[in-house]
């Protein structure tokens, strides 16, 4: 029985590991460090035909296409700076997975802050009307019998 | 009173807002291309691979490339629209044939006829990757200093191309100043 569940937790295992593979059949890169960088790009670059994969997921032939751009770009010793701006200056900023602050999305950064501001204003008010409503009702009475 | 109308006045804010984004289309891409100068490129023509198609010989007057490919559904459903428009006269078609087989496209030409002025074979797709192409079809407007003006991801259909490109491709043949 508990060999039965060890096979099962390994071919389970096994199963996922060839899914971390990923598309690439072939290894792009000899350098492990070169191999490395090439596949977080990848993991950052959406594939926009598929909108909700990245192009290291997505076996579509743009993603196929932006994955050899990254390689050759590598391969030509250009930074990962260098060619998300590449992507950026050719798909916008939807391409990145973990997008950028600009002018056009600060609100959307800085809404939770504002959020904070304002709950906290709200609730510095709320708090003071109701001391002061306090501080009338006991000073009431009191007023009253003096 | 001011209860109320506080509560009211946001609830009715992001209703606006959220009914705003129900009718975008979450596919829609804006391209970062508009209004900057459209990417340069020469690739062999689809008739004859002998000849070059160069964008820069299209400079000083309004052009439209359409991106297409006869894996695309897309493409053929849009293909008698681009005959109407390549039939108006109004500026020259120019194709780029995304990642497709030359022998099927000369094929699909010949069978549903030919909107294009000229067909640029772009077979890696390196070509489509300068222009922020994702998905055929897709249609840009170049205006003659070579800047990108619009761009249209779909099928085109008459509608958008009389609202859209028709009088943006007008704007650019009124000299400045002369409108009054």
């Amino acid at each position: 029985m508990i060999g039965l569940i060890r096979g099962l937790v390994l071919a389970a295992s096994l199963a996922w590991a060839g899914a971390a593979l990923g598309i690439d059949a072939e290894r792009a890169f000899d350098d492990p460090a070169l191999q490395a960088r090439y596949e977080n790009i990848n993991r950052e670059l959406r594939c926009l035909v598929c909108q909700n994969q990245t192009i290291a997921d997505s076996n579509a032939t743009l993603a196929a296409d932006l994955r050899r751009e990254v390689r050759e770009m590598i391969a030509a010793g250009k930074s990962d700076a260098e060619i998300r701006e590449f992507m950026i200056q050719r798909y916008g900023d939807f391409v990145l997975y973990r997008p950028r602050m600009t002018a056009s999305n600060f609100l959307l950064w800085a809404a939770p802050v504002l959020l904070l501001v304002i709950g906290a204003l709200a609730a510095l008010r709320f708090v003071r009307r109701r001391a002061a409503e306090a501080d009338i009702d006991t000073e009431g009475p009191e007023a009253g019998r003096s | 009173m001011l209860k109320f109308i506080v509560p009211l006045v946001l609830f009715l804010l992001i209703g606006v807002f959220l009914l705003i984004g129900l009718q975008r289309d979450p596919s829609y891409v804006p391209s970062p291309l508009i209004g900057k100068p459209a990417p340069e490129f020469t690739l062999p023509s689809l008739q004859d691979a002998s000849y070059p198609v160069a964008s820069r010989e299209l400079l000083g007057q309004p052009w439209v490339l359409n991106v297409w490919g006869t894996w695309c559904g897309g493409c053929r459903e849009e293909h008698d629209v681009l005959l109407t428009i390549a039939r108006s006269n109004a500026v020259p078609l120019v194709g780029l044939n995304w990642k497709d087989d030359n022998a099927a496209a000369q094929r699909w030409l010949s069978d549903l006829g030919n909107p294009y002025a000229v067909v640029a074979v772009d077979h890696e797709g390196r070509v489509a990757i300068d222009w922020g192409v994702y998905g055929a079809p897709e249609t840009f407007l170049i205006g003659p200093d070579g800047v990108v003006l619009y761009k249209h991801i779909a099928p085109m259909t008459l509608e958008v191309w009389n609202k859209e490109f028709v009088p943006r491709i007008e704007a650019t043949r009124t000299p400045k100043g002369s409108e009054t």
